[in-house]
């Protein structure tokens, strides 16, 4: 157990200087957020009505916008180390399935804080004014950190199904895609009556619910506890099918 | 001593393709191996079964002295694998890269360090250690791999597996690897290689194993493996027409193997056990006059012969072969 914690932390180490050292890659997977965030706030935010400024609406969205991009680059990494042949040399050292990738996903987590903190910034200096209390702000980071988590484990199982680096790219476009329909930048109500349902009880919402409800300091009601679930959930699923696929992909 | 590597029936399939077909191997300790074969003859998979990386369809083997299934972990901490493709970090430097293997092999970071600097220097990439592998040309990536290999303790290293260690490499790259590959022998390391090159197998093993189609073609040493399954011969030009057909008739009427001849290039190989004594007795038989024959070369058997007799698919015997040109 101890050998896999300490394997798991060595790899993650790689992750992060492999990823400091593709330093384009990085900087657009964080500018992207924060240019859609300038889209939201300012073309489309002035036509939208939440009953708020839009830009406080809108900020929590864009940060599980931007786990969703980090999220998807874990794919990425795990298929080309599955790839060029990288794991066998981990695995001929003895390296588990499971630590292989918590490396992977604990790198994704680091590169994911940093990115979250870079939007907070860019959101603090276009307007966004949260009410939050330090508790408050606690627990909606933690939530954060346990979303970016499921997904980007999830994101690491589909990289061990994809045989290349665009194909890992092209499945983890779902996990980019699921804050659209959703209350992330716009009311559920005004979408089409169809999408209610799926909008409503999809993950996203009551993350994005919880957050909101935490960081402007109204009642979140029981959002936190259903994102958390949601988390756990998929963190189970995740961890289950890259067990299952790491031996399958190792036969 | 137990070998270092032994296996029993071996078999391995793809779907409905038999990769390995019931294969025995067996490696004494401390010597250089070859498993010799064309792309896809089951080389690259018998590597990886052995390396624990994939498991066996059915069959038993035993690397180190462990089982390579029931005892997987033990096998791990007794051999390195270099694979095909170099498994190392191109966005890391070379240190980098060994540090991060040392670590995951158990070692605490100060000892890693250690043995990263230890392992560059002895693989002359200490100048290079801190660039990043992107920089590196084949022939250092190769030697960073080999190294990556080694980085648990000196000594624990019991087998080395290369798998096709220099496809791919100029010459000097792989003069350099197989320098590297003679001292790990010469400390007393086993190796197990794969190639498809003959001249590395012929320089470098004591043993060598043919295989095609997941089968043990042959098996011996690089001197058994020629006399038994290629000879020497005697190929001469004739100066004109009449002079082949002369030499031809000669040449039957005076050897057990057969004779090649290809008259449009008025060429003849005969056998002989390349001494000069039987060469000197063969051309004076042959032509007597000394007017027939316009050159000779002397082809001494090479292991490509062997391989191409074994691998053959037609399956010609062997002394049929063209002439070769040499």
């Amino acid at each position: 157990m101890s050998d896999a914690l300490s394997s798991a932390t060595v790899l993650a180490g790689r992750g992060i200087r492999i990823s400091r050292r593709n330093l384009d890659a990085v900087i657009t997977s964080m500018m992207l957020p924060i240019m859609l965030m300038l889209v939201f706030v300012y073309f489309f935010g002035g036509a939208i009505d939440t009953g708020t400024r839009y830009v406080t609406y809108v900020v929590p969205g864009v940060l599980v916008l931007c786990a969703g991009f980090g999220a998807a680059s874990t794919a990425v990494s795990v298929s080309e180390d599955m790839r060029l042949g990288v794991v066998d040399r981990f695995r001929t050292l003895d390296v588990g399935g499971t630590p292989f990738l918590a490396g992977h996903v604990a790198a994704t987590v680091t590169r994911n804080a940093l990115s979250t903190a870079l939007v907070l910034g860019a959101a603090f200096a276009i307007g966004f004014r949260p009410a939050g209390t330090a508790a408050g702000w606690l627990a909606a980071i933690g939530l954060l950190l346990a979303w970016i988590t499921a997904v980007s484990w999830l994101s690491a199982a589909l990289g061990l199904v994809t045989r290349t680096a665009e194909a890992a790219g092209a499945v983890t476009f779902f996990m980019m895609f699921l804050p659209y329909p959703s209350s992330a930048f716009v009311p559920i109500e005004t979408m089409p009556s169809w999408l209610h349902g799926f909008a409503e009880h999809q993950p996203v919402t009551p993350l994005i619910e919880s957050m909101r409800g935490l960081l402007l300091d109204r009642p979140a009601g029981d959002a936190p506890w259903i994102a958390l679930a949601w988390c756990a959930g998929l963190l189970t699923v995740a961890l289950a099918a890259s067990g299952c696929l790491f031996r399958f992909r190792t036969r | 001593m137990s070998p270092a590597v032994e296996a029993t029936a071996l078999s391995k399939s793809h779907g409905s393709v038999r990769v390995l077909d019931s294969l025995d191997l067996r490696v004494a300790e401390g010597t250089v191996f070859a498993l010799l074969g064309p792309n896809g003859a089951g080389k690259t998979t018998t590597v990886r079964i052995l390396a624990t990386l994939t498991r066996p369809g059915s069959g038993h083997a035993r690397v180190a002295g462990h089982d390579i299934v029931t005892e997987r972990s033990r096998v791990r901490r007794a051999i390195s694998l270099t694979g095909q493709y170099a498994a190392v970090d191109e966005t890391q430097t070379g240190a980098e890269n060994l540090r991060t293997a040392a670590r995951l092999s158990g070692l605490p970071r100060r000892a890693a360090a250690r043995r990263a600097a230890e392992l560059l220097e002895r693989f002359r990439l200490a100048e290079a250690g801190d660039r990043l592998v992107r920089t590196y040309s084949g022939g250092m990536r190769r030697r960073l791999d080999l190294a990556a290999g080694l980085v648990r303790d000196p000594g624990t290293t019991r087998v080395m597996f290369l798998d096709e260690p220099t496809t791919g490499l100029d010459p000097r790259s792989r003069q350099e690897l197989w320098d590297a590959v003679r001292e790990l022998s010469a400390a007393g390391t086993t190796v197990f290689l794969t190639t498809q090159y003959l001249e590395e197998a012929d320089r470098l093993a004591d043993d060598i194993t043919v295989l095609g189609a997941g089968r043990t073609l042959a098996t011996g040493t690089p001197a058994a493996l020629k006399s038994r399954y290629a000879e020497h011969r005697l190929d001469l030009v004739a100066r004109d027409r009449e002079a082949h057909l002369r030499l031809t008739s000669a040449a039957s009427a005076v050897t057990t193997g057969s004779v090649t001849a290809t008259p449009d290039a008025l060429s003849l190989g005969v056998p002989t056990d390349g001494s000069a004594a039987h060469v000197r007795a063969l051309l004076d038989v042959l032509d007597p006059e000394r007017r027939d024959v316009d050159r000779f070369t002397l082809h001494t058997a090479t292991l490509d012969d062997v391989f191409l007799a074994l691998t053959d698919t037609t399956a010609l015997p062997v002394n049929d072969k063209e002439p070769s040109r040499v």
